[in-house]
């Protein structure tokens, strides 16, 4: 057995710290405190090679493997959990789907640009009345010719709204027998007459990061835009979300990495009783327990990544990496801000915003109560 | 024309140093290793030269002493664009022994660089030494190289400002600060391209170390502050001249 990391993902892991302390770390609490978008940051991403990490380089891609990937939204999200947002959903959602269904013409249309950050695609499962529950879509798919016909609405779709996107993936119902609903997956372009999307405000968390809800008007595109065969639907999303779990679970390990840091830099720093705070058994094995939870969720993570590379399944661990990265994600928040104080609650601290931006993780693609669904499923339950 | 960077694997700068029990070694266990920042920067503007000069830089190669574990380094910076590297395989004992086993590469370069000082042992020696060996000439304090006909234009900072020096090559550049912007940050691209260019290792020869180490001492501690309240100026004063004796 052996846990060392190869060379490369090392001088990954380093390059992604170095993008990330010098170029967001400056700019992370004002994006967050504005709820702006950076397309200039984006854009970075792209030159740096972020997009398609693990595309072949005929797609533009840089032919890594899924680790060296999820080392590089764990290093955003040790910084900014919003940045970390837009890489991770843009090539867990955004590309994949396109990269693992799609037609050879489709990929090569539409996967060089996306690998560029100059252009951004987003995935439409969720809607306002099916989260948890994906297969109660009511967004609706009609064959009329050789053309769909779109109607219904999406929400909370990351990367879904701002001015780089240019289209989304669309998991419609396109056909609904005696209450069996069959599912297909469609390219829709930003521009079709029909799709309006609109960024949503005032959130907590990933503030930086754009959020869109999405409308479908009669909106029609071509048949040849359907992603994968007709009634496929339901195969593509659950194939993107086993992946996309590993991106979420990264940024639960990413955030509590950078609050841990920030909690013991404080807490070595900060006096009290006339010594450092962190030399007070409390506080030290608090510590001591972040040290150890940020340890065991990235063994877990980084076996599962090992897993999906070496072509084996990967489905529970993805699961349990999901679920256990998140929700210590939040354990380790939460002392840190506790370590922090009154100060911790305060905007000027980093650590007010890692307190934030861990919530979604529990919630996003597939609440930690899903997860434990699916690993109850995989044991047999 | 072919550039030469001097690359020195050094801590990372924010690492906590220790020695050995004897105070004779750097305690190396646990340390991060990183490019030399100014050997960084070096590299950074030779490959800004490279994509600027429309191909009248062929190369730029980057080299430095040390075994297998610094490869790491000679990998980032064959990722941030160097074409090529080289490893002499000795431990770098001190910069005499360190330029003499450069000096049996380095020839036939039109332009090397070398950071001014390392971020170890802030020696700021190897740069010159090699000049003198291979019989170069050499600059210090350089912020600035251009190519302008065939020849370096070539930036030096001095006391109270600066200065512009044309030069032939070839020629030791000893570069600080300024040299460029910021040092370049690999793409994921390069990190791929870095695992098939040549990384070559070249045996040393036998050179007589021109000084030993005797002992590393830690810099004092900080004494403790004095704190003084708002109102109390008179109390500076007196500190500041009477006991501090800065005033």
């Amino acid at each position: 057995m052996n846990f060392d990391l190869s060379q490369e993902h090392e001088l990954i892991r380093q390059t992604v710290r170095e993008f990330a302390e010098r170029e967001i770390k400056p700019v992370a609490q004002e994006l967050d405190e504005k709820a702006e978008f950076s397309p200039a940051l984006t854009k970075r991403m792209g030159e740096l090679g972020l997009f398609g990490m693990y595309l072949p380089e005929k797609y533009g891609g840089q032919g890594l493997d899924t680790l060296s990937y999820i080392i590089a939204v764990e290093e955003l999200a040790r910084v900014d959990g919003s940045q970390a947002a837009t890489l991770a959903a843009h090539n867990s959602l955004g590309i994949g789907p396109l990269y693992y269904f799609g037609t050879e013409e489709q990929k090569k249309e539409l996967l060089p640009k996306l690998c560029t950050g100059e252009a951004l695609w987003s995935f439409g499962l969720t809607e306002p009345g099916a989260g948890s529950d994906s297969r109660g879509s009511k967004t609706t798919a009609e064959k009329v010719g050789d053309e769909w016909v779109i109607n219904g609405s999406k929400i909370f779709i990351t990367n879904g709204a701002s001015d780089l996107n240019i289209g989304c993936t669309v998991q419609a119902v396109s056909a609904n027998t005696d209450g069996k609903k069959q599912f297909t997956t469609i390219i829709v372009g930003s521009q079709t007459p029909g799709f309006k999307r609109m960024s949503m405000h005032n959130k907590m968390m990933w503030r930086a990061s754009d959020t869109a809800e999405l409308f479908f008007d009669d909106c029609r595109v071509p048949a040849e835009n359907t992603l994968g065969k007709v009634g496929e639907g339901s195969k593509i999303m659950l194939t993107t979300l086993d992946a996309g779990r590993l991106s979420i679970a990264a940024m639960g390990l990413g955030a509590a990495q950078g609050a841990y840091e920030l909690a013991l830099a404080y807490a070595l720093e900060r006096k009290q009783f006339g010594q450092p705070i962190a030399k007070f058994q409390i506080n030290a094995f608090k510590l001591a327990d972040m040290a150890m939870k940020i340890e065991l969720a990235r063994n877990l993570l980084y076996k599962a990544c090992w897993l999906k590379d070496e072509g084996r399944p990967f489905g529970m661990e993805s699961a349990m990496a999901k679920l256990y990265c998140s929700e210590i994600a939040r354990e380790v928040a939460d002392e840190a801000v506790q370590i922090h104080g009154g100060y911790g609650l305060m905007k000027d601290y980093a650590v007010e915003r890692f307190y934030r931006d861990q919530r979604l993780l529990q919630i996003g693609e597939g609440t930690s109560e899903i997860q434990r669904l699916v690993i109850s499923r995989f044991i047999g339950c | 024309m072919k550039i030469l960077i001097l690359i020195g694997n050094v801590p990372d700068t924010t690492t906590k140093v220790k020695f050995n029990a004897d105070r004779t070694a750097f305690d190396a266990s646990g340390v991060q290793w990183i490019i030399n920042p100014w050997d960084e920067l070096a590299l950074t503007r030779a490959m800004e030269l490279k994509e600027t000069s429309g191909g009248a830089v062929e190369a730029v190669v980057v080299a430095n002493v040390g075994r297998a574990e610094t490869e790491a380094t000679l990998r980032k910076a064959l990722a941030i664009g160097a074409d090529k590297a080289i490893r002499i395989d000795a431990d770098p004992k001190e910069a005499g022994y360190v330029a003499s086993q450069l000096a049996t590469i380095a020839a036939g370069y039109d332009l090397i660089m070398a950071g001014i000082e390392a971020a170890d042992y802030n020696g700021n020696a190897v740069g010159g030494m090699l000049a003198e060996m291979l019989g170069m000439n050499s600059v210090s304090a350089v912020s600035g190289i251009q190519i302008e006909n065939g020849q370096l234009k070539i930036n030096r900072e001095i006391d109270g400002g600066s200065q512009v020096v044309g030069l032939p090559m070839p020629l030791v550049a000893i570069v600080q600060k300024g040299i460029a912007k910021e040092p370049r940050i690999p793409a994921m691209r390069g990190i791929m391209m870095a695992r098939s260019k040549p990384l070559e290792v070249v045996q040393p020869i036998d050179a007589a170390p021109m000084t030993n180490m005797v002992t590393f001492e830690m810099p004092p501690a900080k004494a403790a502050c004095k704190m003084i309240a708002e109102d109390q100026a008179k109390d500076l004063i007196h500190l500041l001249r009477d006991e501090a004796k800065v005033l």
